[in-house]
């Protein structure tokens, strides 16, 4: 779907070569790319050969009712060659956050790449729009963000939000959400919107989502309400290595109590990991470092829908929204997530045949431990 | 006289407005707008005061950390809750792996382009290169094969046509004033830079659990220390910390502070420009004890007026006559009017958008003109940031601070007055990373005995639960953010907030002016400075990215009534 405009331009294996890279370091690159897409080893050829015959394409990358955060988060992306692709090689035309150019030429830059390449580059939203008072609550250039939107989007190949506010409003949108922050999907229609929602997102997903369009000339298969399933099909709780204690009924009672020292299950500090799709168990963060939970707090659903209107942080989820067993947490996961229908449904079949199993195996524990927690 | 905009200014965080006249060459009024409100003190209210941290923590991604300390102080504060002295020297340590990253990742990514011209550094001769960057550091990566390498590689870039994020930039501008060879060590470090800022935030990892927006926790921190179990802060934990500490130790040491005092000769001028008000303001932090003990801050406390380093005023944050907002020109109301100011405790606010509507080409900056508030303290326009932390520890009379700021004077031969200048902010961001590096060593040596000695305490949950709250408490967490004072003000009622106020650095420095027609930082630092080429105005961004603007937390307010005005429904 992302055709080439031009045969002169380079393609990635060129670029790296003439930067000094190795066949080796390339392929090295192909496999922690393809590694993270969670594809079998016949897909690290595909993505090798993809991206030694693919040209560039250029981003334009928007900043509207945003923290930053995600831009940070896809510099700490953690293996170095792929800063170098995603900054240099990408054609990173215009981020406000990076780029040298201020002013009407940072603006002239935005403008000649929509011209130039309209219909081919790829749109990247950090941040949410207020749809209050006119669009006033955020204006670039004296223009509002809802302008500048949709002007851009009218010549994207594809809209990637990245992080909560450009996928759910995140935290301007927390009632009573007095800007109207509005997530970008409920604005724009009509073109292909991949969801990374965070806050932020972790900077190897960020990578890995735009290789993939990059390496496939498609958008990676997206779940129910447009999340790539490569990193948001599993709950923080179903990879979450303190698991066991949960099914065994073992719990943290309070922050930094003996149990805390012995990594028990945070579920009663209030983790909202049994509602939470995404791969911080997997993949942790900022390479593999750690990921909340195995530094002591519990999640609290940044990738979720509304995650700051879903109860107290540190409530238990079965005080805060009625959260009982295990076999009933997609229904929480829905009902926290407010998505249509259509979506709820696909989303839910999806986890159900994916978890199927394991939950087959795990639910006599984890009633017995539900059942412990309501005695409790 | 010529009216120039720059907006978007770029390579800071938010989004930021600077319209500036221009007369005979220099600039005569200068006029700065913040351009987006998101009101997260609004959505505050009514929450539980545990969960701020993570609400406000999400005003900044840059700054991720700062405003999330000064929540749970604000909230430990209001409730009497004394937080165990690993979890101080946690923070303390989360603090200063936080201001080093910042500041080596605004002088490369956000600042250098400014100075450092990317498409001069082609034509330089390697072999040269090499030879100056081995004669200003020990840095490994300093052969002529590498610098020649980056240059081909630099070359390759520019004939592809695509420049990305170096389009449209301000090259060849005489201004640039840096010899080919230096040009190509900046470009060099900008991503050398680039790979190790992503090492040194491993520290909020290991402790916070992730970073951007690491965790924290009222009373404390939520990483057990637990030097039997593989979930704990262990030993392998902790040494994984030390190593990530020295290795910016020396990042700062070989490559940050060598290029700031290889570049500044070049632009010693801009030790004339850009000084601005000459009142500077520090709430300090980082104690070697605790963070009540205001005595032993590495960053002390204190006011300065008029450039008067024989006298440090205290400042006192629970005043309500010291700290106060005002709104003459910021698009607000006040029940008592426009003339009013009011101490954070106090403050009312309700968003009333009277600019022009977009799109536009000006501001009407004689009536309101940005969503920023004004603050002051005791009436006095203030500058905060990195020269503010400087020039109250080197007027304290504290040797650390004396002997980075004189040897520095001394390299580069220029009289202290420099100081307070564009040159002299940038160089007080370096002056002060030397010492935050060092100080953070320090810290962890303290973390390491403390557990030596038996104590393993993290976080203290005696008044965790709110049931154990009074009815009505208030109280205010302070810190110092990588861009200047930082304060949180909070009000608890019946276990809920109901009251929040930010008082964050940017407001300080980027705030229009007040209803005496007073200019804030960085208004007051643009004028007199000399644009050379309207079309172009590389000094507007150098200047104002010497206050490293970060724009998304100086906006925000709390709207009493719940109203604003609004004419457009939600979609």
């Amino acid at each position: 779907m992302l055709t080439e405009t031009s045969t002169q331009r380079k393609t990635y294996f060129e670029e790296l070569q003439d930067k000094g890279y190795s066949r080796r370091d390339f392929m090295k690159f192909c496999t922690m790319i393809a590694a993270y897409m969670g594809l079998q080893s016949s897909g690290v050829a595909q993505v090798t050969e993809a991206l030694k015959t693919k040209p560039r394409i250029p981003v334009i990358w928007l900043h509207f009712q945003e923290c930053t955060c995600c831009s940070e988060s896809f510099i700490r992306s953690s293996h170095p060659i792929v800063a170098d692709i995603i900054l240099d090689k990408l054609s990173l035309d215009y981020t406000e956050t990076l780029m040298a150019a201020a002013g009407h030429q940072a603006e002239e830059a935005m403008q000649k790449t929509m011209k130039d390449y309209y219909g081919e580059y790829v749109l990247c939203v950090e941040g949410s729009v207020p749809a209050g008072a006119d669009g006033v609550y955020c204006m670039i250039g004296g223009k509002s963000s809802m302008d500048i939107l949709h002007e851009a989007a009218a010549g994207a190949k594809a809209i990637i939000c990245w992080g909560s506010c450009a996928s759910n409003g995140c935290v301007q949108a927390a009632k009573p959400n007095p800007t109207k922050a509005t997530p970008i999907h409920k604005i724009i229609k009509g073109k292909p919107i991949i969801k990374v929602p965070g806050c932020p997102p972790i900077g190897e997903v960020m990578a890995g989502v735009l290789v993939h369009i990059l390496t496939f000339d498609t958008l990676p298969a997206l779940d129910g309400i447009g999340r790539p399933k490569a990193f948001y099909s599993k709950r923080v709780h179903d990879s979450c290595y303190r698991r066991p204690y949960y099914d065994a009924g073992m719990f943290v009672e309070t922050f930094d109590d003996e149990n805390a020292k012995r990594g028990y299950c945070l579920y009663k500090v209030g983790c909202k990991g049994p509602s939470t799709y995404n791969a911080c168990g997997i993949m942790k963060w900022n390479n593999g470092t750690s990921y909340p939970i195995q530094s002591g707090h519990g999640c609290f659903g940044c990738s979720e829908e509304s995650f700051w209107d879903n109860g107290p942080i540190y409530e238990r989820m079965v005080n805060a929204g009625g959260f009982g067993i295990e076999e009933n947490a997609d229904k929480v996961g829905m009902v926290a997530l407010g998505v249509t229908a259509a979506g709820l449904a696909a989303h839910a079949i999806a986890t159900n045949l994916r978890k199927h199993k394991v939950v087959d195996e795990l639910i006599a524990e984890g009633k017995q431990s539900e059942h412990e927690l309501k005695n409790d | 006289m010529a009216r120039i905009v720059v907006d978007p200014i770029t390579r800071i965080e938010g989004h930021l407005r600077i319209e500036a006249e221009i007369k005979d060459g220099k600039i005569e009024e200068a006029y700065s707008s913040g351009t987006m409100v998101r009101l997260i003190e609004e959505i505050l209210r009514g929450r539980d005061p545990r969960d701020a941290w993570a609400f406000v923590g999400r005003v900044c991604g840059v700054c991720t950390t700062v405003h999330s300390l000064a929540s749970i102080r604000a909230v430990e504060d209001a409730l009497g809750i004394t937080v165990p002295p690993n979890a101080e020297l946690v923070r303390n340590l989360m603090f200063c792996a936080q201001n080093i990253h910042d500041h080596v990742v605004h002088f490369y990514h956000l600042h250098a382009l400014d100075w450092v011209d990317v498409v001069s550094a082609l034509k330089a001769d390697p072999k040269k290169t090499s030879e100056i960057a081995q004669s200003i550091s020990n840095w490994p990566k300093s052969s002529p094969g590498y610098f020649s390498d980056l240059q081909k590689r630099l070359t390759k870039f520019v004939e592809s046509g695509q420049l990305g994020i170096f389009a449209n930039g301000y090259w060849g501008h005489p201004a640039y004033k840096l010899p080919a060879e230096i040009n190509l060590i900046g470009v060099a470090h900008y991503l050398e830079a680039l790979e190790w800022q992503k090492e040194i935030v491993k520290v909020h990892t290991i402790f916070g659990g992730k970073n951007p927006h690491p965790n924290f926790l009222v009373g404390g921190m939520a990483c057990s220390i637990s030097l039997d179990d593989s979930s704990g802060i262990n030993a392998e934990r902790l040494a994984y910390v030390h190593q990530l500490l020295k290795q910016a130790k020396e990042f700062v040491e070989q490559v940050y502070i060598p290029d700031l005092l290889a570049i500044a000769p070049y632009y010693l001028d801009w030790g004339a420009i850009g000084g601005g008000l000459g009142n500077y303001l520090v709430y300090g932090d980082l104690s070697t004890s605790s963070y009540s003990d205001v005595q032993n801050y590495k960053f002390p406390a204190g006011a300065i007026l008029n450039k008067d380093l024989s006298k440090i005023h205290e400042v006192d944050l629970r005043n309500d006559s010291e700290v106060q907002e005002f709104i003459p020109h910021s698009w607000y109301e006040y029940a008592g009017g426009d003339g009013v100011g009011l101490h954070p405790w106090q403050g009312e606010t309700k968003l009333n958008y009277t600019g022009p509507k977009p799109p536009f080409d000006h501001l009407n900056v004689e009536e309101k003109y940005s969503f920023l508030k004004t603050p002051r303290w005791k009436g006095n326009a203030m500058e905060v940031g990195p020269l503010a932390r400087v020039l109250v520890g080197y007027a304290s009379g504290r040797e650390d601070f004396k002997e980075v700021v004189n040897s520095t004077l001394a390299k580069l031969n220029v009289p202290a007055a420099a100081l307070f200048s564009t040159l002299g902010r940038t160089a007080a961001r370096g002056l002060e990373s030397i010492l935050v590096a060092q100080w953070a060593l320090e810290f962890y040596d303290q973390l390491i005995g403390n557990i030596k000695s038996g104590d393993t305490r993290m976080a203290n949950m005696e008044k965790f639960k709110p049931e154990t709250w009074p009815a009505n408490a208030k109280g205010v967490g302070h810190t110092e953010a990588p861009r200047g004072a930082l304060a949180h003000w909070i009000v608890i009622e019946d276990q809920k907030i109901k009251n929040y106020q930010l008082v964050v650095p940017s407001t300080w420095n980027a705030s229009p002016r007040d209803q005496e027609g007073k200019s804030s930082a960085y208004e007051a630092a643009l004028k007199d400075t000399p644009i050379a080429d309207i079309n172009k105005p590389v000094e507007i961004l150098r200047t104002i990215h010497s206050f490293d603007p970060c724009l998304a937390c100086a906006v925000h307010l709390y709207d009493e009534e719940g109203k604003h005005i609004s004419k457009v429904q939600v979609l």
